[in-house]
C-alpha cells in the first residue's frame, strides 16, 4: 500500500493569495493513499525541505508530492531533499499549482483552488505508480576523433592532446594544413599564414598523443557517446611512409605533369608529389589516377631512383578501426564556383580569376613567385578590379547568406597588390563593407588610405573585352551613374560554401545539416559547438562561414567539451530512458524506425525457457536513449515503457480527477 | 440550433445528456516538456489569465502521447483534449513532433468516425517563448468545447468512490 506525503507550498503570497491552500490540504487528506499532508510558506527553503525529510522518516512515506512551482524550477531541489532522507529521488512528483493555477486564474479563487486540488490528485495518482530509478553510468573510451586537418582540426587536436587525451586526426588530402596553408598573409595583422600555421602542423605530427592519419576518410561510425567505433579508409599512397625520407628525388624525376590542386591549377605538379613544400607529413603519395605505372604499367622511374626502395606499386587501401569516445568534425569549406555569373565572362576571359587564385599568385611560394600576373599573357597588371559578393548575398545566382570573410580578404588583397605592384591601382565594387571584428574596421580604413584604392558601391552588370583589356561596367550607386573601368585583371571575391561531401558525412555520422550543407549545431546560440548527437562536436567553417580567430576559438571550445566529457571514467546519465520487456516484444521493429538516435537495435533471445530456437526482439541502448518516448507510443504490443513517464503513471493521472 | 445548444448545454454526441447549471468542461492538456510545457510556465510567469478548465499533464515529447491517452481521457474524465508540442523543425528530440502530428491526425479521424465531434481533440504548436499563444490556444479550445456540451458530467464524488 502506497503511503504518499503531500507538501503544499504557499510560495509566500504567490500561491496563497489565489488558492485556498488549507482547503487543498483538507481535500488531499481525503485521498486514501495520502498518509500525510501539510502546508508551508516556502517549501523550497531549508526548513521546508527539512519538513519533507522529517516526514519521510516519521511517516514511512513511499512517495512524495510537492505542490508548488513548476517542476522545471525546483524538481532537482526536491529530489535532493528526498535523497538526503535516504529515499530514491525519483519517487517525487511535483504538482505545478503556481504557473498552472494561482498565477493564471487570479480573478477566480474558487476555480483556482478546485484546479489546484485536481493537479494534486493527478500528482498523487502518478506518484503511486512511480518506481525507484537509478542514474545510469556509461563507460567512456578516452580517445577523440578529429575529422579534417585544417586549422580547426589542428587546433582541436592539439588542445585535446595537450590534456593528455589520445587523438586520432583524419585528413582527406596527403597533408594537413587545409585552406589556411594556401593563404599568403592573414587579416587584420598581415601575419604570414605559413609562419603561424606550419609550427602547429609540426606539433601535430610530433605530438605523442596524436595519431595522424593523412590521405584517409571516415567510412563508418557506430556506437554512442563515449563508446563509438570508427572505420577509417586509408587510401593507398604507394609509398612506404616508414622508410621514405622525403628526399624529393622521386618527384623531381617523375615525367607525368598534372594540374596542381594546391595552386588551383595555375601550375603543374608531378604524379608522385607532396602537396606543398612544408607538407606534414612530408612524404609523397602517388596520384593513382595519373601515374602511368599504375594506369598503363609503363614507367616505374620513381621506384628506380628511390634509394630506400620505398615505392610499392602493389599497395592497397587499408581499413583502420579505432575505438573512440567523441568526434570533432572540422571539414572546413569549399570556394563557391562562380560559373553562373555568365555576364562576367567567367570561363570565357582568362583574366578573370577567383580570390583564392589571386591569393596563390601573391604568395611567395605560389606559382608566380609572389607576383600577380595576367593568366592570358603573363604581364603584371596595373589596374585590378575586385568584385565582392560574387555568390554571397545573391538569391538569384548564388547563396542568400553573407560569407563573412570576403570584405576582409578583399581589403587584404588590395594591400597585397599595392605591396607587390607599386604603381598598380585597385578598384573595389562592393555592396556593403562588413568589418565587424577586433581591429577589422581600423584595418579597412587604413588600407583605404594606404592603397588609395577606389571603392565603388554597386554591382557589376557586365564585363566585356576591349583589346587585351577587360571593361567592367557597373553602377556607382553613390553618384547614381553607370561607370566603366578598364581592367587588366578582375578578381572575384567568391563566396564560401559548404563542403560538397558534408551531406554524406552527416548521414554517416547521424547528425543533421542545413539547406546549404553546413552541419547543424544543437542550439544556434547556447550550444554552438555541439550537435544534436551527444559526443559529436563541430569546429570551423563546416558549421558556418567564419574567419580564422573564430575558427580557432570554436576548435578550442570543442576541445573543452571533449575534455569535459572525458573528465570521469564513466558518464552519468538521467535514468528516464525506455525499457523493453522481452516477454511482450513481438520483434516488429517499428521502434527501431522511429528512434531518432538509433538507440534501438535488435537482439536474439530464446523463444521459450531453455529453448534453442531464437526470435528477434528490440533492445534499447541506455547510453544512447534520450528518453523522448517515441518508441513507447509506437509499440503495438506495449512492450516498451519510458521510466518516469510510464503508461500506468500517465493513465493514473488521466483517471484521477 | 446553435443557440439552443449554447443555452441548454446539450451534448452534441448524446442529445440526451444535458449539463447541469454552471457546468464547466474539463480539458486534458498533454504538453511536451521542452516547448509547450515551458510555454505554459511562461504564461504563468507573465500572469496571462486563461480559463481554469485545463488540467495539464507533462510528457517528455509529443511523440510520447499514445492515442490511448486521448481515448482514455474522453472515456473517463475529460470533455476535450489538447495535445501540444514544439513547432515543426524545433523538436528537442529531432523529429518527435512529426510522428506526433501523423499519429494525432489518424487518432482524430478514428474518433471522428466513432462519433466524437472533431473539436473534442485539438493539436497545437506552442514554443517555450509563446506564453501569450498558449493562453490563446487554451481560450479557443475551452470555447470550442463549451459549445459542444458535456461528454461526462464532472463529478468529484466519482473519485472518492
Amino acid at each position: 500500500m502506497a503511503r504518499v506525503g503531500v507538501f503544499i507550498c504557499f510560495c509566500g503570497a504567490n500561491i496563497a493569495d489565489y488558492v485556498d491552500v488549507p482547503q487543498v490540504v483538507e481535500e488531499v487528506k481525503r485521498i486514501k493513499e495520502v498518509k500525510y499532508a501539510v502546508e508551508y510558506k516556502y517549501m523550497c527553503s531549508d526548513p521546508g525541505q527539512g519538513m519533507i525529510r522529517d516526514a519521510i522518516v516519521q511517516h514511512k512515506l513511499t512517495s512524495i508530492v510537492v505542490a508548488a512551482c513548476s517542476p522545471r524550477m525546483h524538481e532537482k531541489t526536491f529530489r535532493k531533499a528526498l535523497s538526503d532522507a535516504g529515499m530514491n529521488p525519483y519517487l517525487l512528483e511535483v504538482a505545478n499549482i503556481r504557473e498552472h493555477s494561482s498565477w493564471v486564474h487570479q480573478k477566480d479563487k474558487k476555480a483556482a483552488t478546485a484546479k489546484a486540488m485536481d493537479l494534486c490528485r493527478m500528482a498523487v495518482a502518478k506518484s503511486i505508480a512511480n518506481e525507484q530509478l537509478h542514474e545510469i553510468s556509461v563507460p567512456v573510451t578516452k580517445r577523440a576523433l578529429v575529422i579534417g586537418g585544417g586549422i580547426a582540426g589542428i587546433q582541436a587536436a592539439l588542445d585535446i592532446a595537450d590534456a593528455r587525451i589520445q587523438v586520432v586526426l583524419v585528413e582527406k588530402s596527403p597533408s594537413i594544413g587545409g585552406k589556411m596553408a594556401q593563404l599568403d598573409e592573414t587579416f587584420p595583422t598581415l601575419d604570414c599564414s605559413q609562419c603561424i600555421l606550419t609550427p602547429k602542423m609540426v606539433d601535430v605530427a610530433s605530438h605523442p598523443y596524436i595519431e595522424l592519419i593523412p590521405y584517409a576518410e571516415v567510412l563508418e561510425l557506430e556506437g554512442f557517446v563515449g563508446n563509438y567505433k570508427v572505420k577509417i579508409k586509408k587510401k593507398a599512397s604507394y609509398v612506404n611512409s616508414k622508410t621514405c625520407t622525403g628526399c624529393g628525388t622521386c618527384w623531381q624525376k617523375c615525367p607525368v605533369k598534372v594540374p596542381n590542386e594546391y595552386n588551383l591549377g595555375l601550375d603543374k605538379r608531378k604524379a608522385i608529389y607532396t602537396p606543398f613544400p612544408q607538407a606534414v607529413p612530408n612524404k609523397p603519395v602517388i596520384d593513382a589516377e595519373h601515374c602511368t605505372m599504375l594506369t598503363k604499367g609503363k614507367c616505374g622511374i620513381c621506384a628506380k631512383v628511390c634509394d630506400k626502395g620505398s615505392i610499392d606499386y602493389t599497395m592497397q587501401d587499408e581499413i583502420i578501426e579505432r575505438e573512440i569516445g567523441a568526434v570533432v568534425v572540422a571539414t572546413g569549406y569549399d570556394m563557391w564556383d562562380p560559373k553562373p555569373y555568365e555576364e562576367y565572362g567567367v570561363g570565357r576571359f582568362k583574366d578573370i580569376i577567383t580570390s583564392l587564385e589571386f591569393e596563390r599568385m601573391v604568395s611567395a611560394n605560389g606559382p608566380t613567385n609572389g607576383v600577380p600576373v595576367r593568366p592570358s599573357d603573363g604581364k603584371v597588371p596595373k589596374n585590378v578590379v575586385f568584385i565582392k559578393c560574387v555568390g554571397s548575398r545573391d538569391e538569384a545566382k548564388g547563396i542568400e547568406y553573407c560569407s563573412k570573410i570576403c570584405c576582409m580578404y578583399t581589403t587584404k588583397h588590395t594591400i597585397l597588390l599595392h605591396h607587390k605592384v607599386h604603381d598598380s591601382h585597385a578598384y573595389v565594387f562592393y555592396m556593403d563593407i562588413r568589418a565587424a571584428g577586433k581591429g577589422y574596421e581600423e584595418f579597412v580604413k587604413k588600407a583605404q588610405v594606404d592603397t588609395a584604392a577606389t571603392y565603388l558601391r554597386g554591382r557589376v552588370s557586365k564585363i566585356y573585352k576591349k583589346g587585351d583589356k577587360l571593361m567592367v561596367r557597373g553602377e556607382d550607386a553613390q553618384i547614381g551613374q553607370v561607370v566603366e573601368v578598364e581592367a587588366d585583371l578582375v578578381v572575384l571575391a567568391t563566396a564560401v560554401s559548404a563542403p560538397k561531401d558534408n551531406p554524406d558525412l552527416a548521414r554517416l555520422l547521424g547528425i543533421s545539416y542545413d539547406k546549404y550543407g553546413y552541419l547543424s549545431e544543437a542550439h544556434p546560440k547556447l550550444r554552438p559547438v555541439e550537435t544534436a548527437k551527444a559526443g559529436i562536436f563541430l569546429a570551423g567553417c563546416t558549421q558556418a562561414p567564419k574567419d580564422i580567430p573564430e575558427t580557432v576559438s570554436q576548435a578550442s571550445a570543442c576541445a573543452a567539451k571533449v575534455c569535459g566529457l572525458f573528465a570521469g571514467d564513466t558518464m552519468k546519465k538521467d535514468p528516464m530512458v525506455s525499457t523493453i520487456s522481452n516477454e511482450y516484444c513481438s520483434g516488429c521493429q517499428n521502434c527501431v524506425k522511429v528512434c531518432p538516435y538509433g538507440a534501438i537495435i535488435t537482439d536474439e533471445v530464446p523463444v521459450g525457457h531453455g529453448s534453442r530456437e531464437l526470435r528477434t526482439v528490440a533492445k534499447i541502448n541506455e547510453g544512447v536513449c534520450q528518453g523522448c518516448g517515441s518508441c513507447v507510443a509506437i509499440c503495438r504490443s506495449m512492450a516498451i515503457n519510458l521510466a518516469g513517464f510510464t503508461d500506468p503513471q500517465i493513465i493514473n493521472e488521466i483517471v484521477s480527477i | 440550433m446553435e443557440a439552443e445548444v449554447k443555452d441548454q448545454l446539450v451534448s452534441i454526441e448524446k442529445p440526451g445528456l444535458i449539463a447541469p447549471p454552471n457546468w464547466e468542461p474539463v480539458i486534458m492538456g498533454i504538453l511536451c516538456n521542452w516547448c509547450s510545457y515551458a510555454g505554459s510556465d511562461l504564461t504563468g510567469t507573465s500572469r496571462i489569465q486563461y480559463p481554469p478548465n485545463i488540467r495539464i499533464i507533462r510528457v517528455p515529447c509529443s511523440s510520447r502521447v499514445d492515442p490511448w491517452f486521448l481515448i482514455k481521457s474522453l472515456q473517463t474524465t475529460a470533455d476535450g483534449v489538447l495535445v501540444s508540442g514544439c513547432h515543426p523543425g524545433d523538436c528537442h528530440y529531432i523529429s518527435g513532433n512529426y510522428y506526433a502530428r501523423r499519429r494525432f491526425l489518424v487518432t482524430k479521424k478514428l474518433l471522428n468516425f466513432v462519433g466524437f465531434h472533431e473539436n473534442r481533440i485539438q493539436f497545437s504548436w506552442v514554443s517555450a517563448a509563446e506564453g501569450p499563444k498558449f493562453a490563446r490556444v487554451v481560450n479557443k479550445v475551452t470555447e470550442d468545447i463549451k459549445k459542444l456540451g458535456p461528454l461526462h458530467l464532472y463529478k468529484k464524488e466519482n473519485f472518492e468512490k
